[in-house]
């Protein structure tokens, strides 16, 4: 534990009640993520690294400093864990992997059993399940358990007083090292009636105690998908609307293509190249006129999910006085360090430009660490950084995208798998999707990779791992995969390069080497 | 129809494309030169259909099915009615800046169904005024005056416009709503398209199709390397008027391919998914494939041999990443003959052979479905026909038999211009 951090009445106040419900769970993950009874530290004389927002990309990079000796201060204004933690992606996987069962269920006579009589969500108990989830998993981003990593931890609004200095709650913090890592919130379109009709975000659609029986959600991105298909499958009549011609945005369209075609065959309602124009309520209904290709149409729901994307934190840090230069719709510039226009102050996660993702976040942290405190020259770009969109199958992709390959004038060569043709996909009734692997033409280099699967999160890790280690496809097609498994798409891959090697002349000379 | 006693394959290619041309003379009218995009009651006229029309118009002269005279004169109603109807930016006219809407009322010949101002279907149209312009070259009136609407209809297209500030062109545009806020990404059968708008001697594009092959995906997929792209169509339409066999562009010299071989390599790949039918569709096999934009049973969902199925109405279907709901399109294994007579020609004696029930008179329709049968009958099949593949059927059997729309194309100065601007090289250039 540091030495100056206490544990004590607090004299902060900042109200959290936006999040509070009589919830036992919640009062458990309140206790330790904004204890209330937190009384902030006394300042160390100066840090060697200061972090301002408690996300991810903050909690990590202020442990991997800790574990190497440095003095750390962590402010966060609400709730350790951030938006990801609260928010985000656990409560969304959480019943992500219910609706998913539902699904199955409904699903049941396709494996050959029998379908449950009187399938009904209990869509409360799915609610408390992924609170009790949540307020689990939060033990290991708890003020306390970082303070013992020697941390100290404080709660209150952050606000830069020059460019080496941080006042927090009173107290000033000086820095030779900060890091912006101060998140970022929904952003919402402007759509005349949309306020007055109130809508959802990710901020408090997670607190809903009853499902919505008729949902709309604006937006395709990762958390519209996921949430539309999640909602569709605990009972919501779910309509999406997505103003680009495919979800996903820069998603490959093959992957996008076969999202879409799930998120129809659950039922969801697509509009694509489709946006909201107007709201207005009637009684307790939302009736919200579209306009998309085919004319405009009107829907009719009862809640509203906004899902278009975020909106930097970067107001009220007061980062001119840092020298930190930001742009209010698009974050924080960084450089390929993650360095700001002040080089002793970095910028990681939503607050910034290039880094909008949770699994960014995590090679960020060890990024800054690397490179604030030992002269590191870490880039970001150089890191195979993979992501996934949790839906049913799940997308995921790491490296080069082909039309990224083709802007900067790499020849790329794909080899496909699709996963009717990986034997154990058959056998689990989990045959969409497809495994594509993206090398620079002649070779075996792993440019990228896209998988779209039901368990494309944990396949693409292997792809991650060939590019970070520098493995080829001629070295992958030796790693002998258990059989039969699901990432037994990949070796398939790596048979395919090898296979297309094998040219004619080639062919011959074993053919002759073969006669005996 | 039942294919007995066998024909051989000259007769029974004669007869499919005789039977395929006979849906231009029978959905068309004479007013105004308009061909409808369906034989069904109260279809409009689908501009892509009278671009294949006016290709197959000359086929029919070759063939001996229609006189020199009747050809000529169907081609000068449809070209005048083509410069003479209305251009503007009015929600009814026919067109704007030279391009036309994608459905055209059979009658008035104003936009209907509220389509869009279709890029590739006025590319598909201008194919085929092209064709007429290459075929009608004596010195008589009409088909002088053929030539000299021919070369004005496509002068007047504004392929700038179309970019929209971008470097690709959009794929449309509507009155209501200005362009369409997605482009062309991706093989597709948009080459057509891209060749016609960089050989423009009014509105150039020269830098489009560059743009456009940045969008490519070189994929390894069942063991051949191809050119992506789904539906089989794709990699058939632009083929119907353009000789690409060994013509490479700078992407194809980078693959060692070419867009001919690429069409042969997807025709074997659709064969290939056929045959692994992975969501186990019945009488999926060697003879039964062809996976393109076509007529399906519609947006339903039934329980089937103990799954469920969804079945799409009309839709661009393609292997492998679908949609598939179990719907063959004859048409388009028919209509790669010309890539692969090896596989295509057995595959359409399978569909006369099996499903004479469903050919008339040789005439084969947009989509049949063997797993969906209802009333007893032995699939769903397609009502009436769709001219798109009527058109291809006669202007691809054509190639294969007589390489007649290639050889006009290649006399059409544009084209030969295009390509090489485009960087092309090889072939017949």
């Amino acid at each position: 534990m540091s030495a100056n951090s206490q544990i004590g009445p607090s004299t902060w106040q900042e109200p959290v009640s936006s999040h509070v419900t009589s919830n036992g769970y919640d009062r458990t993950l309140l206790q330790r993520l904004h204890p209330a009874e937190w009384r902030n530290p006394e300042p160390q004389d100066r840090y060697n690294l200061v972090v301002i927002g408690a996300g991810p990309a903050g909690i990590l990079t202020a442990r991997n400093a800790a574990k190497v000796g440095a003095k750390v201060a962590l402010i966060e204004r609400d709730r350790l864990g951030g938006a990801c933690f609260n928010v985000g992606c656990i409560s969304s996987k959480a019943i992500i992997r219910t609706s998913r069962l539902y699904a199955e269920m409904r699903n049941a006579e396709n494996f050959g059993a029998q379908v449950p009589t009187g399938i009904s969500v209990d869509f409360s108990a799915v609610m408390e399940r992924m609170r009790r989830v949540r307020a689990r998993i939060s033990q290991r981003i708890s003020a306390q358990s970082l303070t013992l990593m020697g941390v100290d931890v404080y709660f209150g609004e952050a606000r830069f007083e020059g460019p080496e200095a941080i006042v927090v709650d009173g107290k000033r913090l000086r820095f030779r090292r900060a890091l912006v890592a101060s998140g970022a919130r929904p952003a919402v379109p402007a759509i005349a009636g949309l306020a007055e009709a109130g809508y959802l975000t990710n901020e408090n659609v997670f607190d809903l105690n009853e499902c919505p029986p008729r949902l709309l959600v604006l937006g395709g991105g990762p958390l519209g998908c996921e949430l539309a298909q999640a909602f569709c499958r605990m009972g919501s009549q779910v309509t999406i609307v997505q103003k680009d011609p495919m979800f996903l945005g820069n998603e490959e369209r093959d992957a996008a293509q076969i999202l879409s075609d799930a998120l129809a065959r659950d039922g969801i309602v697509i509009h694509l190249n489709t946006e909201a124009i107007n709201v207005r309520t009637e009684g307790n209904q939302k009736l919200v006129d579209l306009m998309g290709d085919d004319g405009k149409s009107t829907v009719t729901v009862d809640e509203i999910l906004v899902g278009i994307g975020s909106a930097p934190n970067v107001e009220g840090i007061n980062l001119e006085a840092a020298g930190v230069q930001y742009d209010k719709d698009t974050g924080i510039a960084t450089n390929d360090y993650l360095q700001t226009s002040n080089p002793r102050i970095y910028a990681a996660g939503d607050v910034c430009s290039g880094t909008k993702f949770p699994h960014i976040e995590t090679a960020a942290a060890q990024l800054v660490v690397h490179n604030a405190f030992f002269w590191g020259r870490a880039r970001l770009s150089t890191l195979a950084i993979p992501w996934c969109t949790y839906t049913d199958p799940e997308i995921a992709h790491v490296g080069l995208y082909i039309k990224e390959a083709n802007a900067k004038g790499i020849p790329v060569k794909t080899f496909t798998v699709m996963m009717h043709d990986v034997d154990r996909a058959v056998t689990d009734g989990e045959d969409e999707g497809f495994v594509k692997i993206h090398v620079r033409e002649g070779t075996d280099k792993i440019l990228g990779a896209t998988v779209a699967a039901s368990h494309a999160g944990e396949m693409i890790t292997e792809l991650s791992l060939a590019m970070t280690a520098g493995i080829g496809l001629r070295a992958l097609s030796r790693v002998n995969h258990p059989y039969p498994t699901q990432a037994q798409a990949i070796k398939l891959a790596a048979d395919a390069y090898l296979d297309s090697r094998h040219r004619p002349v080639r062919r011959w000379l074993l053919k002759q080497w073969l006669r005996w | 129809m039942v294919d007995r006693p066998r024909l051989s394959d000259d007769d029974l290619l004669d007869r499919l494309q005789r039977a395929a041309f006979d849906y231009f003379l029978t959905n068309y009218n004479p007013a105004n030169g308009l061909v409808a995009d369906t034989s069904r009651t109260g279809s409009p006229s689908s501009i892509a259909v009278v671009g294949f029309a006016l290709s197959a118009y000359p086929v029919a002269v070759e063939r001996g099915w229609m006189t020199r005279e009747a050809a000529l004169e169907r081609t000068l109603v449809t070209l005048r009615f083509l410069s003479n109807s209305s251009q503007s930016a009015e929600p009814d006219a026919t067109g704007y800046k030279g391009f036309y809407y994608h459905f055209l009322d059979m009658q008035s010949g104003k936009r209907t169904w509220q389509s869009e101002l279709s890029l590739i279907d006025t590319a598909l149209l201008l194919a085929g005024i092209l064709t007429a312009g290459a075929y009608f070259t004596d010195h008589s009136e009409g088909e002088s005056e053929v030539r000299t609407l021919a070369d004005l209809l496509y002068r007047r297209v504004d392929w700038r416009w179309a970019q929209n500030g971008k470097a690709t062109l959009s794929q449309g545009w509507k009155p209501e709503r200005g362009f369409l806020h997605y482009g062309w990404e991706g093989y597709s059968e948009a080459i057509i398209l891209y060749v016609l708008a960089s050989a423009s001697p009014t509105y150039p594009v020269p830098s489009s199709y560059e743009a456009w092959t940045g969008t490519y995906q070189w994929e390894n997929l069942y063991g051949r390397d191809f050119l992506y792209a789904g539906p089989l169509f794709i990699h058939q339409f632009s083929h119907a008027w353009i000789d690409f066999r060994g013509i490479q562009d700078r992407f194809m010299r980078e693959k060692g391919s070419d867009y001919f071989e690429n069409s042969r390599r997807a025709t074997y790949i659709q064969r290939e998914y056929a045959l692994r039918n992975p969501h186990e569709f019945r009488d999926y096999g060697e003879n039964s494939w062809g996976f393109s934009a076509s007529d399906g049973p519609g947006m339903e969902r039934l329980r089937i041999d103990g799954r469920d199925r969804r079945f799409f109405g009309y839709s661009a279907r393609g292997v492998p990443y679908g949609p598939d709901d179990g719907t063959i399109a004859p048409a388009a294994s028919l209509a790669s003959i010309v890539f692969a007579p090896e596989i295509a020609l057995p595959a359409t004696r399978h569909f006369c052979e099996h499903y004479p029930d469903i050919i008339n008179e040789y005439r084969l329709p947009s989509g049949f479905n063997p797993t969906l049968t209802r009333n007893g009958s032995r699939c769903w099949v397609s009502e009436g026909y769709f001219g798109l593949d009527q058109g291809i059927v006669v202007l691809m059997i054509e190639n294969y038999r007589s390489q007649l729309i290639w050889k006009l194309m290649c006399q059409c100065p544009y084209i030969g211009k295009a390509l090489r601007n485009a960087g092309c090289r090889g072939g017949w250039l």
